[in-house]
């Protein structure tokens, strides 16, 4: 057999490559990624582009509109608002984030240990999940909050406790979709050739689930992440606009929105603001998993 | 000539719990193989030929299988007691396989020089730079053009023959004694078939293994092998060297599969310008309740009494020529 000698060098397509390829086709989703750039972008460098304090009193400029001084305009504090969103979305992108990172860990361990294990632990296994579906989601997320906020607080102060109370929350109770995801992978990769013969050839139990079965069921699992992290900003918005989630001296976009609720008929740019943020962000997260998802579809054609 | 036989499977049983009741895939299959010989084990489906291939690597997924009775004797050690980690010790360095689908045993998400390097460096502990480099050797020696570069693709750039050649690289990367080919040719092209087999069997010169080749091919037998073991509804119905084989079948089954095989000469002679194909009548039976006395006796032409009555025992008729049959 003759060695193939291309007449030119054909480019090496890896998946990730060829995954990026496919991303590029979906316009909304650069469009997503572009906005989600930017806005990450205003986060981290905001404070020192717009070097105003969050907390900063000024009753002569109270429920101002937009103006040069105050692009966004002001609350009834004066406070600027254009400064608060900035810090308010390092806290509500990073709730978003970390929910997400609890939510997957949760349920990529679930879902690979009822797709392995197969049989009764598998059936209670999801039993459990289906359990954890069919709970009243908001009731019960208000009821750990009211039960545990004050004792994380004395625990891990203020701004800790809350943040840490409501990524377990609103992850340990988003992981459900992910585990059936990932279970639902393993149950039909694990049958694969490519594992058997990878165990034909010596790879132990956890060599085949980590290296050979969990890259393959990964795909789907980053699509749902980034819908959970547009879901977990959602979650912490309503939780702050209950007055349930941070204090008001730490001005998420939810929060915000919360204080806004009572003057919207004198500053209605107030509300505006942090609604266009959390608008835009879960937006453009959608689309960015939208376009990840075609692109590391499993069923793609080569 | 060592004590012990490469491989020698004994009374081997391995059953099936399924709703319906035990499915007795392979059901007392003795059988062995020698250091550097091709043994052949042919079959049509569903006769147990790859279940005992997946029995000596401990593939079978237990429950719902069970090994009911029986040793796999490897170098006079039995496998069949082995814990996992002790097997894993065994597979890849001593007994590798290549399976029947090359299109789907390569794991899509990872380069072929990575999953052969994985391979030496679990077995064999070298380093990451030793074990790319003996990926690329691995490629070369089964004849993969241009290996330095190819060893960066991933399994989708290669062609069913060459992922073929892949996965042979990357069974036999470990050097092992035994390599068993579960059918490696049947998803291929004819022409490719005839390269694979040639590089399996130029393999087996160089690294001096044995093979234990599955196929359902009587052709592919008859090219490849030293012996045969023929197997019938979990058993093995007759053993022998290839050329006693073809030149004396001694059983039924055999004498029908060797008719079964299609000859460009036949039917040509004048006067009979159309011979049929010969078959085998009927289907293997289920191995649910496979019949109490021989199993071929519902498809065979030479059905006697006593052949219903009790199972036939394998049989020496001639030096190193066993049959299941009493006629």
């Amino acid at each position: 057999m003759a060695s193939t000698t291309a007449p030119k060098p054909k480019p090496p397509l890896s998946p990730t490559r060829e995954a990026w390829r496919r991303f590029r086709k979906h316009r909304l989703a650069v469009v997503g990624l572009i906005v989600l750039a930017l806005l990450v972008l205003a986060i981290i460098a905001g404070p020192t582009l717009w070097p105003v304090a969050i907390d900063d009193i000024d009753f002569a400029a109270q429920l101002k509109p937009p103006s040069w001084a105050h692009p966004f305009g002001t609350d009834d504090l004066g406070q600027d608002l254009l400064s608060r969103l900035i810090h308010g979305g390092r806290i509500s992108l990073a709730v978003g984030l970390s929910a997400m990172a609890v939510s997957a860990s949760v349920g990529i361990t679930i879902g690979a240990i009822a797709g392995m294990a197969r049989g009764w632990v598998d059936t209670a296994l999801m039993w459990v999940t289906d359990l954890f579906l069919s709970l009243p989601q908001l009731p019960l997320l208000l009821l750990i909050i009211y039960l545990f906020r004050e004792k994380l607080k004395a625990l891990l102060g203020a701004e800790g406790g809350v943040f840490v109370l409501i990524v377990i929350v609103i992850g340990g109770l988003r992981w459900m979709p992910v585990a059936r995801l990932v279970r639902a992978q393993f149950l039909s990769l694990r049958e694969k050739e490519f594992v058997e013969a990878a165990r034909a050839l010596g790879a132990s139990k956890f060599r085949l689930v980590v290296n050979h079965i969990l890259p393959n069921a990964l795909g789907p699992v980053i699509v749902a992440g980034t819908i959970d992290v547009a879901a977990a900003i959602i979650a912490e918005s309503t939780l702050s606009f209950l007055g349930l989630g941070f204090p008001p001296d730490i001005p998420t976009w939810g929060r915000v929105l919360f204080d806004a609720k009572d003057y919207l008929d004198i500053a209605p740019t107030w509300a505006l603001f942090p609604g266009a943020a959390i608008f835009l962000a879960v937006l453009s997260i959608n689309f960015v998993g939208d376009g990840l998802r075609d692109a590391l579809d499993p069923r793609r054609v080569h | 000539m060592t004590p012990h036989h490469l491989l020698d499977i004994r009374g081997l049983k391995t059953w099936f719990k399924t709703d319906d009741g035990m499915v007795r895939a392979v059901d007392g299959v003795s059988l062995h193989i020698d250091r550097g010989e091709t043994l052949a084990v042919v079959g049509e489906s569903g006769c147990g030929k790859t279940v005992t291939a997946r029995s000596v690597l401990r593939l079978i997924d237990m429950p719902p299988g069970r090994f009911e009775a029986g040793q796999i004797m490897w170098e006079g050690r039995d496998l069949i007691p082995l814990t996992n980690a002790e097997m894993d010790e065994i597979r890849a360095r001593e007994i590798s396989m290549v399976f029947q689908e090359p299109m789907t045993s390569l794991n899509p998400v990872y380069t072929v020089g990575e999953q052969i390097a994985e391979s030496l460096r679990t077995h064999e502990h070298l380093s990451r730079k030793a074990a790319l480099e003996g990926a690329v050797d691995m490629l070369r020696l089964v004849q993969i053009g241009n290996a330095e570069r190819r060893i960066n693709d991933y399994p989708h750039q290669f062609s069913g023959g060459q992922r073929q050649r892949v996965m042979i690289a990357l069974a036999l990367a470990c050097k092992p004694k035994l390599l068993i080919a579960d059918e490696p040719t049947t998803a291929l092209d004819v022409t490719i078939q005839a390269q694979i087999l040639e590089l399996l069997e130029d393999m087996k010169q160089r690294l001096g293994m044995a093979i234990m080749l599955i196929t359902h091919a009587m052709g592919v037998v008859a090219e490849n092998a030293q012996r045969v073991a023929v197997m019938y509804a979990g058993q093995v119905v007759e053993e022998a060297s290839v050329e006693d084989l073809f030149a004396d079948p001694r059983h039924p089954y055999t004498q029908g599969l060797i008719r079964s095989i299609p000859r460009v000469d036949a039917g040509r002679a004048p006067g009979d310008a159309r011979t049929r194909l010969a078959q085998i009548p009927g289907s293997v039976p289920s191995l649910l309740h496979p019949p109490t006395g021989c199993r071929f006796a519902e498809r065979c032409a030479h059905t006697t009494e006593a052949c219903r009555a009790a199972p036939p025992p394998l049989r020496s008729v001639a030096p190193n020529h066993n049959v299941a049959c009493i006629l």
